[in-house]
């Protein structure tokens, strides 16, 4: 059934792959991230493989396991990344583009890191809790 | 309403984690359409969010768009929307029924009054009040009773938005829309049949984030969030159109190699929803992309335009005529010829005359 589809493209990978490079130059120039929102424009399965086949796989490639998975991976362009969110049936919520030193989906939320510092004293403080 | 524990409270007693919120946002962002780069705007303003009370009224209606927005929900992130609210009246979701029911209904009126929320499905019969009752009342009866202390009416679903299928000729119920009967409210039309679930729940969310006046919409009263664009501005069949390559069977060469439906009656060009890029069953497909033509069903009295298999051109009432200017404005004539295209579809509106995609081929 992919191979069937594949064939199909609405003729706006190029597009995208240039405002990507746009993007890319405003990153470096003045710091400035961008997104773009991939299910906001037609994009069929012929798009999606000419997209991935000029940037190619980069050096990281991270699984976040939160409300479902999310796919987070650097191209092989470094500052160009894909962040598709998935939901708890592996079927596609949303996919984006990130141009960015660092998707901010990968940090650490401060909320969530508050949050574990209560975790863990609990942890600590059970009278069951490891010594040694 | 004071006493409902807002979102993130609720995500964190679910046990998500603030990435989760920030994921959510982001693709709640991109479903309301917004630029991707508001994500933390939509978080910031969901944070404050307080749960409104929503009571929803189902009147003459299949449960179709019921079955929508529940189907293919829980436990994903749509789910959480309803958590996000207070769905306090549901009478095919409750459990309670009868004089309980409609007590539950009742006393969300009271504690909420000018604040509460009314979802709508279905239309209104007025040829005879006893052709639709809920626990005695009638249809018209129950709606202004729940309008009144509204802040607000959402009409979900073609019925309800436009009378739908039980308005189609003949109408044996006299049936109407909410807004044939409610004029004093703001009523947002969100129509389909059924509307995308994640449409109707985006709508709630954006409502629940921004408030009312952040939701713009168009002249029949649906968000333009969902509603501005036709589906074949965004359809992927759209490079056929354009270079002329269409099926012209559903099974010829054409409608293998996926060109356009144009020909075998699809309503794309006409018709304003967002089924060609969120689509169905979560982002799965739609329509179009499993081969069959569009039927228009976001558009008023689609039931009633002459045919799902008839190319647009031919003119059959007034939904049509737009087709018409739609079409020959597009590709035929090109953008230029816009005017012509105007006088075209007035003159054969005129004499009522049928004019096949042939016809229009050549006069270009």
């Amino acid at each position: 059934m992919a191979e069937l589809r594949s064939h199909i493209s609405t003729g706006n990978a190029r597009p995208v792959l240039h405002e990507i490079r746009a993007a890319l130059e405003a990153l470096l120039a003045t710091g400035t991230e961008t997104i773009i929102d991939l299910g906001a424009i037609p994009f069929a399965a012929g798009d999606e493989r000419l997209l991935d086949s000029v940037l190619g796989p980069g050096e990281v490639v991270a699984t976040i396991r939160a409300l479902g998975e999310t796919r987070v991976q650097e191209t092989g362009i470094a500052g160009v990344w894909r962040v598709d969110h998935f939901d708890e049936d592996g079927e596609t919520l949303s996919r984006f583009v990130e141009i960015t030193f660092m998707p901010e989906i990968l940090r650490t939320q401060r909320a969530d890191a508050e949050q574990a510092l209560d975790t863990l004293a609990a942890r600590l403080a059970r009278p069951d809790a490891p010594t040694h | 309403m004071a006493d409902k524990p807002l979102l993130p409270e609720l995500m964190k007693a679910h046990g998500i984690s603030r990435r989760g919120f920030l994921k959510y946002c982001a693709t709640l962002t991109s479903m309301m359409a917004l630029p991707p780069i508001l994500a933390p705007k939509v978080a910031m303003a969901l944070e404050g969010a307080s749960r409104p009370s929503v009571i929803w009224l189902s009147f003459q209606e299949c449960t179709g768009c019921t079955e929508a927005i529940t189907r293919s929900y829980a436990p994903t992130i749509e789910d959480l929307i309803f958590n996000a609210i207070s769905l306090d009246y549901h009478h095919t979701l409750q459990a309670a029924s009868g004089e309980a029911a409609e007590a539950a209904r009742e006393a969300a009126m009271e504690e909420n009054w000018g604040n509460y929320l009314v979802i709508v499905d279905g239309s209104i019969p007025l040829a005879n009040p006893g052709f639709s009752t809920i626990a005695g009342i009638s249809n018209l009866e129950m709606l202004k009773q729940t309008a009144e202390g509204a802040a607000a009416i959402v009409a979900v679903g073609s019925c309800a938005a436009f009378g739908g299928i039980p308005h189609a000729d003949p109408n044996p119920t006299g049936a109407v829309s909410v807004a044939d009967i409610i004029t004093d409210k703001p009523i947002i039309n969100v129509p389909g049949c059924p509307p995308i679930p994640v449409v109707m729940t985006s709508v709630l969310a954006q409502f629940l984030a921004f408030g009312l006046d952040s939701i713009e919409v168009d002249d029949l009263g649906r968000p333009k969030a969902f509603y501005s664009e036709t589906i074949h501005d965004r359809c992927y069949r759209r490079p056929f159109y354009d270079k002329g390559l269409f099926a012209e069977s559903f099974d010829d060469e054409g409608a293998r190699e996926g060109w356009c439906l144009y020909k075998l009656g699809c309503k794309g060009p006409t018709t304003k929803s967002v089924c060609a890029t969120v689509k169905w069953n979560d982002g799965t497909s739609f329509p179009i992309q499993a081969g069959h033509p569009c039927l228009g069903c976001t558009e008023p009295d689609f039931w009633d335009n002459g045919g799902f298999y008839k190319p647009l051109s031919v003119p059959a009432g007034d939904y049509r005529k737009l087709g018409l200017a739609a079409v020959a404005g597009g590709a035929v004539l090109g953008v230029a010829g816009g005017a012509i295209a105007r006088s075209v579809k007035s003159s054969a509106a005129a004499k009522h005359e049928p004019v096949t995609p042939d016809d229009l081929e050549k006069k270009s």
